[in-house]
């Protein structure tokens, strides 16, 4: 199994976590991975919040390399996922906007690379059964709240991922770790995304409110895919704290992590010390088997 | 949140405007109100999906460009997901923000504006987003330095934050995508 690699921009910051435990579950199950050379922004939400042209070229300049190594791409930050996607969509129906985008790149491109979440890769390409195989300690009943945001699965008609209002990609994979994925009702709801630092008031009543809800179903962690709700997750439950007096200390830990972990490989090598709020409890219980 | 079109109207309607920048098809939308039902902001902002769809509908003009709701939705697009006629509300305001920073609508709170054009001025320069200056410049704009700091030792320890640029992203082509989104946005971008 071989694919083309985006890590996007936040893998080499605030989402290096997410980065490196990719890159360890990929060499663990045998998956190789190309990093396009020169990669560049897909423009996240700034980008098409100022200007649509720009919110498609970014991201076609990345699916234009990618085209050459004649290979899928592979993506597992959600908001690069949902906008090389939508720049796919909307360069194949709009041929004055292929041409347009062509003029800026230098060279055509048609809209055609196959753009795939690392999840599908790992629920489509390898397996449950393989994994399964793979597993060296489960998770031993962790409770897990999957939490999968809005890029995943919106707009549906373009990202075609999993149910939109009702996604199961995470649960299943949980379950398959032997975690136990628990049955709760923000698993598409918005945590603020981009807006962390201009409207952080936004983000933190809207991340209360996910943690709140995790909470009261008895989650030990949220699995997460997409490192603006990790960041958010994970960063703000210091400002709840401070605003609400309420302390969750839930861990907000990347899928790529804990199955990871579950593979046998060390926490050191899948990030875990970057997280803000420690994932102690979920280390113990795993490391426990 | 009243609807007060016709007395406080500033300028032509907007309607036109945004169906051909980002071709909604308005006129389908009937009022079911699914969208805000959906919509996260609903509960934190003064106006809200449908509203800002009705408002459009009866002739607003500049004045809607001032909606919290314009600079509040964060591209969720649980109301384009939703809407039972396939109308891409999102991109409805996404049309809106253009239009506000084209024809100099008020700052809104947070300035959202600012924070984009911070994020994608790193870009252009590296390429690739940076953390850092992107921050720095949005800290300088808005003059609210203390928001946050506290956070940085941490985030620095932990390597959540590169402290160097990114390097090895192909500047050029993204470069010229930069100059052309300029260009075809005239003068006033």
């Amino acid at each position: 199994m071989r694919y083309a690699y985006f890590p996007g921009c936040s893998a080499e910051s605030t989402a290096r976590d997410m980065h490196q435990s990719t890159l360890a579950v990929a060499r663990a199950l045998g998956i190789d991975l190309v990093e396009p050379k020169g990669w560049t922004c897909c423009g996240a939400t700034a980008g098409h919040q100022t200007d649509h042209f720009l919110a498609v070229s970014l991201p076609a300049a990345n699916m234009a390399k990618v085209q050459d190594l004649k290979l899928d791409m592979v993506v597992n930050c959600a908001a690069c996922f949902n906008r090389m996607k939508v720049a796919n969509h909307e360069i194949a129906a709009q041929p004055d906007l292929r041409k347009r985008v062509g003029e800026a790149l230098e060279r055509d491109y048609d809209g055609s690379v196959k753009v795939r979440h690392f999840l599908e890769v790992l629920l489509d390409d390898v397996g449950l059964k393989a994994i399964s195989r793979a597993l060296k300690h489960p998770l031993n009943g962790l409770k897990v709240a999957c939490y999968y945001g809005c890029l995943l699965v919106r707009p549906p008609k373009v990202m075609k991922f999993d149910d939109p209002e009702n996604p199961t990609s995470l649960d299943r994979l949980v379950k398959a770790m032997g975690g136990q994925s628990l049955d709760w009702p923000c698993k598409v709801e918005c945590c603020g995304g981009g807006l962390s630092l201009s409207r952080t008031d936004v983000v933190v009543q809207l991340s209360n409110s996910i943690l709140d809800m995790a909470s009261r179903a008895g989650a030990d962690c949220i699995a997460v895919s997409c490192p603006l709700c990790q960041v958010n997750l994970d960063l703000r439950q210091q400002d709840i704290h401070k605003q609400t007096g309420r302390n969750y200390h839930i861990p907000i830990v990347y899928i790529t992590q804990l199955l990871g972990l579950c593979l046998g490989l060390r926490p050191d090598a899948l990030g875990f010390r970057k997280l803000m709020v420690p994932a102690s409890t979920v280390l113990e219980r795993v490391a426990a088997n | 949140m009243p609807l007060t079109i016709k007395k406080n109207r500033t300028g032509p309607g907007l309607k036109d405007a945004v169906e051909k920048m980002c071709g909604a098809a308005m006129a389908l939308c009937f009022q079911c109100k699914k969208c805000s039902s959906g919509c996260p902001m609903a509960k934190l902002a003064k106006s809200r999906p449908s509203e800002i769809m009705r408002q459009l509908h009866l002739g607003a003009g500049n004045e809607l460009l001032a909606s919290d709701l314009v600079w509040t939705c964060a591209s969720c697009e649980t109301c384009s997901a939703r809407c039972p006629m396939g109308i891409d509300v999102a991109a409805v305001i996404d049309a809106l923000r253009k239009l506000a920073i084209e024809r100099g609508a008020p700052k809104p709170a947070g300035n959202v504006p600012l924070f984009n054009r911070a994020f994608l001025r790193t870009v252009e320069m590296f390429g690739r987003s940076y953390e850092i200056g992107m921050v720095a410049a949005y800290k300088f704009g808005t003059g609210k330095w203390m928001d946050d700091t506290e956070k940085f030792p941490t985030m620095l320890k932990k390597g959540k934050l590169a402290l160097l640029p990114p390097r090895g992203a192909d500047r050029k082509t993204v470069a010229r995508i930069f100059k052309q989104s300029k260009q075809n946005q005239g003068p006033c971008a």
